[in-house]
């Protein structure tokens, strides 16, 4: 990732000015046994990890794919799988990218905050603060979004009915609870932030100062400086970050499982109850304990589908970020 | 265009730390004035306080006046921004923008201003600081291609381009060749001399032959003793300087016998 530290490999010191006789053929020994074992281990977790990735990946398929065939009761009174996962797989998306519209413009305002505005004390306090928004545990957001988030959204749904109700995402009308898709891409918007915010400012706070200072030096305002020097300087980072943090939109379970009806339809209508679809995280926890037979495996199917979206969406967005690297 | 400089009394902080004290200098306008001293002697710091680029770094402060044509910079009225419109400045490492072709690198400053320019307008200013920085043969047919792709000493060139593209009154140098080989520099040198008619330029140098080449006046900037302020030793013209310095420290650093 961005922050990378490189460090140089330390020497070990070709014996030592006293006793250099008795201990270098020791200390060289121990050396090479040490990065024999650094090596052994090190190569055996990143084998490891791909292990893992394919025994999902293998999993996945094999429970999944038998399940392509699954209809009526078996695919939950649909008449086919993609009856069944389309719409989740649409609610998943749609709830996503409600997340990214509200946290990305969020994102990228607090991390220029941290990295340009604020006084670096302030700035530091700050940084950690949004670091926190991330430590909080998901079912702790699926609370606070049905508990106090979607019944203060009330009132603002209530008037963008009544004002914006010509355009198709808030015709309304607004169930008293609030739960809405509205307020699911709220709450993945926040639990989403701190990831874009962290890699945002990690690339701003990179820019570098010679850049910054010939863009001031010409009689650019702060803002003009951060055009013309930290926004080009950390494009593809700001795209990968986002990437990332749609990732992690995509895959949250429990406050989703929590906020949104469990209902499985394609709908745009952002602020009505019967409008919202579940996501396919969600709908599989809210399904999975009462589930058997054909029907674990449509589960596992609408897993497989979750599990290659997100995939292809990280990857995507390594690619940026690694080809936006080798051309800065 | 060109305007001279009054500078009295300044004392430059970084925080609580006082880097540079007591200044007092008259920059005469269209003339070239090079400041010499040893490395950490607040050349360089006293340079950056006459666009008030110093106050980039936080905590840097000033106590005096500096004047420009009788406007005093340091008023509270008086935005840094605008300040640094007037008063243009090269930095020691070549920076054009690096995602920005030759033609927009040039035009950068001039596009802050948010007037709109027409094709035909853009294109002469950008011909015209090209050639005034002596880079527009070299880089006429490739003007779309990204700045960084030039040489060190053209990418410096290139920068004061930039610089002169928003006619600045002062031209502030901050060691603009010390990163460059011989060739490079003595183009940029040949150019100081021609931007001269035009413009008051102001050069931080730590090349003696370099200050004695293309200055006018210089002064000699010294640490007291280690931990101490930095402070203006002497000022005077160029040949004085060279010749026949009113300061004994001033002889001892330019013959290299220190101390």
């Amino acid at each position: 990732m961005a922050g990378t530290v490189q460090e140089s490999p330390t020497e070990p010191d070709p014996g030592g000015p006293g006793g250099s006789v008795v201990t270098s053929g020791d200390g060289g020994s121990t050396g090479r046994v040490g990065d024999r074992v650094f090596a052994g281990l090190s190569v055996g977790s990143a084998v490891l990890i791909v292990i893992v990735l394919a025994g999902v990946a293998i999993f996945l398929l094999e429970q999944g794919l038998p399940a392509l065939g699954n209809s009526g009761e078996s695919a939950y009174g649909k008449d086919n799988i993609w009856a069944y996962v389309g719409p989740l797989l649409f609610g998943t998306l749609l709830a996503a990218l409600i997340a990214m519209i509200i946290a990305t413009p969020l994102a990228i305002g607090v991390a220029l905050v941290i990295s340009h505005y604020a006084p670096r004390r302030i700035a530091t306090a700050f940084g950690w603060l949004i670091d926190l928004l991330a430590a909080i545990p998901s079912v702790v957001y699926g609370l606070w979004g049905i508990n106090f988030l979607a019944l203060n959204l009330v009132p603002v749904y209530n008037w963008m009915g009544d004002n914006l109700g010509w355009l198709p995402f808030f015709e309304g009308p607004v169930p008293n609870s609030g739960r809405t898709m509205m307020t699911g891409g709220i709450v993945l918007a926040v639990m989403a932030l701190p990831i874009i915010t962290a890699i945002c400012r990690e690339i701003f706070a990179q820019t570098p100062k010679m850049h910054q200072e010939a863009a001031l030096a010409l009689g650019a305002t702060r803002w003009e400086m951060i055009r013309m020097t930290v926004f080009p300087y950390a494009r593809s980072g700001m795209f990968s970050a986002v990437l990332l943090g749609l990732g992690r939109a995509l895959g949250e379970t429990m406050a989703i499982a929590l906020v949104l009806p469990p209902s499985v339809l394609v709908s745009f209508n952002l602020i009505t109850a019967e409008g919202a679809s579940s996501t396919i995280a969600a709908n599989i926890a809210n399904n999975f304990g009462n589930a058997s037979g054909s029907k674990v495996d449509t589960l596992i199917f609408s897993g497989l589908v979750l599990f290659v979206i997100t995939f292809a969406v990280n990857f995507l967005g390594r690619a940026i970020a690694a080809r936006g690297q080798v051309k800065g | 265009m060109a305007k001279s400089i009054d500078v009295s009394d300044l004392n430059i902080y970084y925080g609580d730390f006082l880097a540079v004290e007591g200044v007092n200098m008259t920059i005469r306008a269209r003339s070239v004035t090079a400041f010499i001293g040893p490395s950490g002697c607040g050349k360089s710091t006293f340079l950056r306080s006459l666009n008030r680029m110093h106050e980039v770094i936080p905590g840097a402060r000033v106590e005096g006046k500096v004047m420009v044509d009788g406007q005093s910079l340091y008023d509270p009225g008086v935005d840094p921004v605008s300040v640094r419109r007037q008063i243009g400045m090269v930095f020691q490492r070549p920076n054009p923008f690096p995602t920005m072709s030759i033609y927009d690198n040039v035009l950068a400053g001039k596009r802050l201003n948010a007037k709109r320019m027409s094709k035909s307008e853009s294109n002469d200013l950008v011909e015209k600081s090209l050639r005034g920085a002596n880079l527009w043969t070299e880089v006429k047919d490739r003007l779309n291609k990204p700045g960084m792709g030039l040489s060190g000493g053209q990418q410096q060139r290139l920068c004061i381009a930039r610089a002169i593209a928003v006619e600045p009154q002062v031209l502030l140098m901050d060691e603009p060749c010390s990163a460059l080989d011989p060739i490079s520099t003595s183009a940029i040198e040949d150019l100081i001399h021609e931007l001269k008619s035009d413009y008051t330029i102001v050069i931080v140098t730590h090349n003696m032959q370099q200050a004695a080449r293309v200055s006018d006046e210089t002064g000699f900037f010294n640490l007291k003793a280690t931990g101490e302020p930095g402070h203006l030793v002497e000022f005077n013209p160029t040949k004085k300087m060279f010749s026949n310095p009113d300061e004994e420290s001033t002889e001892a650093y330019i013959s290299g016998r220190f101390g």
